[in-house]
């Protein structure tokens, strides 16, 4: 009996035999023996993630935190939080021998006298300007896509606290130089803290420690920026995450995805790889701007002295629109028993950014309430198919961005030769009419969308096939969309408008009505008011019937070259001809 | 004596005259002429009689090219409502002339807010005959000497003291409206302060002089000469420390950093993260169209 073995693999000549570890391998036997990681990493290495470019925006966040961390250690190695007043001495000419503080003087020294100093101070302020604007665009990403939805609230909440600690964290960096344009800030922060009626200066006196500017506010604004606000943002950024971690990520609708699973890649290796490669491109990026942009160039503004001032004093972009705010502000303002009481400051800068974060914060809680929705949900939904949910940002968006076009009135007005004083009229109304244009605008347009995807469900896409009928008719071919691409587009709840009494108790008694049940179900109407709802399962039974009718009218069309020109002598169609000859 | 009393008493009953106050303003501009001529040597009587010339070729220009708003004799002329059509150009000086239409400000194309800057209307000398003519108008500055304004003359530490105290005084006086950099700024109702950068120093010395349109004017008194020539010095040195941190984004403040923050910063980022999510993980070589 002969085998033919010319098939067998001949480098199987020895028996497999476990080979002695690696390197690599014996360390990490010595730590998992020790801190037990293997039972720690084998479920979060293989954690999955779904893929999605707008699931990489909070990772923008992240990554500037952490080259804000690096590069902020690195200022601190020679910035000087000190209001002592010096002499300064060093190679930028233009200053030498002039007074200014000694955080001054500090900041001075590491733009021109610490290697690659000012590199990292730029590096750090982009990284500042860019880590706020990504939370803000995660934000949105959150909200357009309803992420914050039950079981997620609380993370969005965690969210919100970071913006606001990430721009409290920028302004106290903001004036740690002590230049002309901060302290110029720290002098309006100082008018802010004293609009607020009856406590105002008390306020003011403690955190100045006396009268403005006095000696202490540099220090506190350091201890504050570089220890107390780090330090909760560290916890809620290790806390965001870890909620992210135990809630799952969210992912789009599609063939195969559920309210129960995750589609997507593992930790390791693909988004180790992924995450990790963005961090050096998040610090690349921060690295070029620091390198070839100009930011915040303290030696042309010069140290800070309240008999100076500049044009074109603004805050860093993120406090822009309350700056807007207070800049198309009527000058009201009423005195009582010889108080005054700055209403033109404390509304627009104190009582009106405070109003905005909370409805930012209670968003979720709003929307639950008003839908009545109180399910979990995994599956993002787009932005068209909650139409009242999508306007409602685009309006507040709105109302945000007329407020920072505010905050930049008089360069709008010297780089566009317009008239500040008419860019603030217009503005005026414009913060009131726009947000509700906006609203009315976005709504119709995400129900239009809405309408189009209902006719690409029930009568197919467009071809862009011209058919003309025997009587001269002239339509357009439609042929259905994929299984997959119909499955995705009808991936979605019907909405369900909540009505008083719906709710009811574990033994099935309705729940008494409370006083707001009336406007509660009457907002609820309005929320879903007009909305398109997908297609029943007989709704689109009945229009593939009704496209293969048609198309078996059409049949006989199919293959004959209809353009036209056997009538009118152009040039010959095949097997048409003139009628008559 | 006596021939004299009575030659002045014959000659005095006719000093209340009709003629008499015409006569004698004749008799004292035909002595003060003669004098002159007398006295001054011919290079400088001919310098009058070229002054006297250029002042009236300015008076020509001047009635073809501005006095339709700043009136025939440069007295002003008001519109209806009581506001400037023209303001009135007594004492203003040729400072503010060569300062107006060197810079093209005027004539003015249309009236508005604020006079621009264009393109320049009249040629050197007649620019210079319109100064002359506007400064005999009334007694106003004059058109600065290059030693008033530069800072050449002196040793290169002296220069580096007078840029020291040009940036402090530039900050307290200037930047208020002109902005830090001298980018210029926003004033009321369509009014501007328009960037120093790049304009000569003797302009920016005229202007300090004679406070054009919506700037106060800087007097002596209020800014010495050497004052106004530190101011000039530190402004023209901000033009060798332009690049020190990098591209200035116009250096129009914190506005023009948060427009790159987003548009440069948060567009590469997230174009970066597009790229990313498209580039997935795949098990063999060929692209999967996804």
């Amino acid at each position: 009996m002969s085998i033919d073995t010319s098939k067998v693999a001949t480098s199987n000549s020895s028996a497999a035999t476990a080979k002695k570890p690696g390197k690599a391998g014996a360390v990490a036997n010595w730590a998992d023996e020790r801190l037990g990681l293997g039972t720690a990493m084998k479920k979060n290495l293989r954690k999955v993630f779904p893929d999605h470019w707008s699931f990489m925006l909070g990772e923008i966040a992240l990554w500037s935190f952490v080259v804000l961390l690096l590069t902020g250690v690195f200022l601190t190695l020679w910035y000087h939080p000190s209001m002592a007043e010096v002499v300064y001495e060093g190679s930028y000419d233009p200053l030498r021998g002039v007074l200014m503080s000694d955080a001054m003087a500090s900041t001075l020294h590491i733009s021109f006298d610490v290697r690659g100093g000012v590199l990292m101070r730029q590096m750090h302020h982009w990284a500042a300007m860019i880590f706020i604007a990504s939370m803000m665009v995660h934000l949105l990403r959150v909200y357009f896509t309803g992420a914050y939805r039950k079981p997620r609230e609380l993370n969005w909440v965690i969210g919100c606290l970071l913006l606001l600690l990430g721009t409290l964290e920028g302004f106290t960096g903001y004036s740690l130089p002590d230049d002309l344009l901060s302290g110029t800030g720290i002098r309006a922060a100082d008018g802010f803290m004293k609009s607020i009626p009856v406590v105002g200066t008390y306020l003011s006196f403690f955190l100045f420690g006396g009268e403005f500017p006095g000696d202490q506010i540099i220090p506190r604004l350091y201890m504050i920026h570089v220890l107390l606000i780090p330090g909760i943002l560290l916890a809620l950024i290790a806390a965001h995450m870890l909620l992210l971690v135990y809630h799952k990520h969210t992912q789009w609708p599609g063939p195969g995805r559920t309210e129960e699973n995750v589609v997507g890649f593992p930790m390791l290796p693909v988004y180790a790889a992924k995450a990790g490669g963005f961090f050096f491109i998040v610090f690349g990026v921060t690295a070029i701007m620091g390198g070839l942009l100009s930011i915040n160039p303290i030696w042309k503004y010069g140290p800070y002295d309240p008999t100076k001032v500049t044009a074109g004093s603004q805050p860093d972009w993120y406090m822009g629109w309350p700056d807007g705010a207070l800049r198309i502000m009527p000058g009201w303002e009423f005195h009582l028993g010889g108080y005054s009481f700055a209403l033109n400051v404390f509304l627009p800068i104190i009582v009106l950014p405070g109003l905005m974060f909370t409805i930012l914060l209670l968003l979720p809680f709003i929307e639950s309430w008003i839908t009545g929705d109180k399910r979990e949900h995994h599956l993002l939904e787009r932005p068209r198919n909650a139409p009242t949910r999508t306007a409602l940002m685009v309006s507040l968006m709105t109302f945000y961005g007329l407020m920072w076009a505010a905050g930049g009135n008089d360069i709008i007005a010297i780089t566009l030769n317009s008239d500040i004083n008419q860019i603030t009229y217009f503005i005026r109304v414009a913060v009131f009419v726009g947000p509700a244009i906006a609203f009315w605008v976005t709504r119709r347009w995400c129900i239009s969308l809405q309408r189009h995807d209902e006719a690409k469900l029930l009568h197919g896409y467009e071809t862009g096939v011209i058919m003309r009928s025997p009587e001269g008719g002239y339509s357009e071919r439609h042929l259905p969309i994929s299984e997959n691409a119909a499955y995705t587009l009808t991936a979605r709840d019907r909405d369900v408008v909540w009505t008083p009494g719906s709710e009811t108790d574990e033994s099935g008694v309705a729940a008494p009505g409370g006083r707001l049940d009336g406007l509660r179900a009457k907002l609820s109407t309005l929320w879903f008011a007009d909305n398109v709802q997908k297609p029943t399962a007989q709704e689109l039974e009945e229009a593939r019937h009704h496209a293969e009718h048609e198309h078996a009218l059409t049949a006989a069309l199919d293959g004959v070259a209809a353009d036209g020109h056997q009538f009118d002598g152009h040039h010959a169609v095949e097997g048409e001809s003139l009628r008559g000859s | 004596m006596r021939i004299l009393n009575s030659t002045a008493g014959r000659l005095s009953r006719h000093r209340r005259g009709r003629l008499a106050g015409a006569l004698m303003l004749m008799v004292g501009l035909v002595a003060a002429g003669g004098l002159y001529t007398a006295v001054m040597t011919p290079a400088s009587a001919e310098k009058t009689q070229d002054l006297a010339s250029q002042v009236e070729e300015g008076r020509k220009l001047f009635l073809v090219g501005c006095s339709t708003c700043h009136g025939t004799n440069g007295e002003g002329i008001l519109t209806d409502r009581g506001n400037n059509l023209g303001p009135s150009l007594v004492g203003v000086g040729a400072a503010a002339v060569d300062f107006q239409v060197s810079t093209g400000r005027m004539p003015m194309a249309q009236p508005g807010a604020q006079a621009p800057r264009k393109d320049v209307a009249y040629s050197e000398e007649e620019t210079a005959a319109l100064a002359a003519y506007v400064a005999t108008l009334g007694p106003g500055p004059a058109i600065p000497d290059e030693s008033d304004y530069s800072i050449e003359g002196l040793d290169s530490e002296a220069q580096e003291a007078a840029i020291v105290r040009g940036g402090q005084l530039f900050l307290t006086n200037c930047t208020a409206c002109h902005n830090f950099e001298g980018s210029g700024g926003a004033m009321p109702n369509g009014g501007y302060a328009p960037t120093v950068r790049g304009v000569d120093a003797k302009y920016i010395y005229e202007a300090l002089l004679t406070g054009p349109q919506n700037m106060p004017s800087f007097s002596n008194g209020n800014l010495t000469p050497d004052q106004k020539r530190d101011i000039i010095a530190y402004i023209n040195s901000l033009n060798e420390s332009a690049g020190v941190g990098g591209f200035g984004m116009g250096s129009l403040g914190p506005v023009a950093e948060g427009l790159f923050a987003w548009i440069v910063g948060i567009g590469a980022l997230v174009g970066f993260a597009v790229w990313i999510a498209a580039h997935t993980t795949r098990s063999n070589k060929k692209k999967v169209e996804a």
